[in-house]
């Protein structure tokens, strides 16, 4: 199997299990304890929280841990709108691009009376500072704009975002769930007031991530009942998925210019070999973009049956199809970015580990290119292109 | 659990009667690129009896099946017989299909009715108009 959606999910590393474990069986106390089984645990976890901070640049209690990166977004959004509520600002400002745990949340507030300004992005996929800065009102209470794309990998200029919002004294957050352990993040150099993470996509465990919120950010409870996570997050924490994310993002991070110069080599050369495909476009900026993904539409094709027939080659890839988003349109990322439904539709997106190799690029850029040619000599749209009776749409 | 059956599976990896038929005596297509599925129905048509029938498809794993199965199911039928396949059917003979996929059967059904539509046409034989749908199944996505 050559395993190409890392933006999906990633495998865990050796060094996060390895981390995991004693957790499971041997320190299995509750933090909240006052017997010595549940300090040590709690030790553990005060241990994980300082190396998380240090890795971000910030400080062990602006970090707190949640069930993942939906989470994270979820209450830095619902956050900053309780504060902004408080002192009459409902107006948030973020970009049609970004994920549906940030989406979805919007809608939410908008439900209840917020304002919402979804910014357009350009064709190759990143957001123009000053168009936040314009954006900005005298009632804007968070601006949010994700840190990098999780289908197009086009990475934001998040530093000068943040330092508009600090000039404007409007809160800043980021999803970074795809940029954190694969670029270099540090939030206090890049002015940013909330930041989420997800631990499974840099090789730690599912069901667990963090949000950073600056200090004096009053955040608001999601979940009510203990007092864990300084009051504002109840429940046992998950020490096990905790001590992985700790060890898996020091590892992330420790490995970061490393895997990220091997990871560009061969994201660039899936590129290239993609691009020889007649009719194919990439999607996203060619250089601003995270360093293993890899996003393309092929005209005249749809992407449920090419991710079926890769799989069948062994290829495990992914796309932003209507069939394979579960809804009847293909993906929002795709069409703000300027592509058309028919195109948007035979989308693929490769996303790339470090542990993939030369060999399996080469493979997969023949398995694709493969495949393409085969959906499209059973394709009317392909026919119908190819006679002259429609006009292709990538040149 | 799989998304599909091995029997989707089957007909999406290896289509039977894919291609076109050159001067067929019916082509019918149905959907569009917007949508994300598009199937063209061709037919040979002799003595009334179905003897060819061939179909391009663009479209998800279960479009290409519908289609295959769907060809299959008229392949070598008098065309009153053909005009009875209805989506169950080809989504009975595919032994199911997820509940948000059963459209990709009916624009099979369409796709059908359509050439054979257009085998009356092009023949001049009188028939029943109600028996044939007025609109394309696809026009209730894809808003804007």
């Amino acid at each position: 199997m050559i395993y190409l959606d890392n933006a999906a999910t990633t495998k865990m590393s050796k060094t996060a299990i390895d981390a995991m474990l004693p957790f499971m069986d041997k320190i299995y106390g509750n933090p909240s304890s006052l017997h010595s089984a549940g300090q040590e645990a709690n030790e553990a976890l005060y241990n994980a929280r300082e190396r998380i901070a240090r890795v971000l640049g910030c400080e062990a209690r602006e970090i707190t841990f949640t069930s993942g990166g939906s989470e994270a977004d979820n209450q830095a959004i619902i956050s900053a709108a309780r504060i902004g509520e408080r002192q009459g600002k409902k107006h948030i400002i973020s970009t049609a691009i970004e994920h549906h745990a940030v989406l979805h949340t919007l809608d939410r507030l908008k439900k209840e009376g917020f304002e919402i300004t979804l910014l357009n992005v350009g064709e190759n996929g990143i957001i123009e500072p000053n168009k936040v800065k314009e954006a900005i009102r005298e009632d804007t209470c968070l601006v949010t704009v994700m840190y990098a794309n999780n289908e197009i990998g086009t990475i934001q200029p998040i530093k000068q975002i943040g330092e508009i919002c600090r000039q404007k004294g409007v809160l800043f957050h980021t999803d970074a769930v795809q940029a954190v352990g694969h670029i270099k993040i540090d939030v206090k150099e890049q002015n940013i007031d909330m930041l989420s993470l997800s631990a499974h996509k840099f090789h730690g465990p599912k069901g667990v991530g963090a949000l950073y919120a600056k200090k004096g950010i009053r955040l608001t409870n999601l979940i009510d009942g203990g007092a864990q996570e300084r009051g504002k997050r109840a429940g046992t924490e998950n020490i096990p998925a905790i001590m992985g994310m700790a060890a898996a993002l020091e590892e992330a991070v420790g490995n970061i210019d490393c895997n990220a110069k091997k990871l560009t080599v061969l994201r660039d050369k899936l590129i290239n070999g993609l691009s020889t495909i007649p009719h194919s476009v990439l999607n996203g900026d060619t250089t601003k973009r995270l360093p293993g993904n890899v996003n393309f539409c092929f005209e005249g094709i749809e992407g449920e049956s090419l991710l079926l027939l890769l799989d069948d080659r062994g290829v495990c890839a992914s796309s932003g199809s209507a069939c394979t988003s579960g809804s009847l349109d293909p993906s929002h990322v795709l069409l703000a970015i300027g592509r058309v439904h028919d195109i948007a539709h035979g989308s693929l997106r490769l996303s790339l580990s470090e542990e993939n190799t030369e060999q399996e690029i080469d493979y997969t850029i023949k398995a694709v290119t493969e495949v393409v040619a085969y959906l499209r000599s059973i394709s009317p749209v392909w026919r119908d292109l190819e006679n002259g009776k429609q006009e292709f749409i990538i040149k | 659990m799989a998304l599909y059956s091995e029997k989707v599976m089957d007909h999406f990896r290896n289509p039977r009667n894919v291609g076109i038929i050159e001067n067929a005596d019916g082509v019918g297509e149905v959907g569009n690129a917007k949508c994300g599925d598009i199937m063209k129905i061709y037919l040979k048509i002799e003595n009334d009896i179905i003897v060819d029938v061939k179909f391009e498809t663009f479209g998800c794993g279960s479009a290409i099946a519908s289609s295959s199965m769907a060809t299959e199911l008229i392949k070598g039928k008098a065309v009153s017989e053909a005009l009875t396949l209805t989506n169950k059917a080809v989504v009975e003979a595919l032994d199911g299909l997820p509940a948000h996929k059963l459209h990709c059967s009916v624009l099979a059904e369409e796709a059908i009715k359509k050439a054979l539509q257009d085998y009356y046409e092009k023949n001049g034989i009188e028939y029943d108009h109600a028996q044939f749908p007025d609109c394309e199944s696809c026009g209730h996505c894809c808003e804007g």
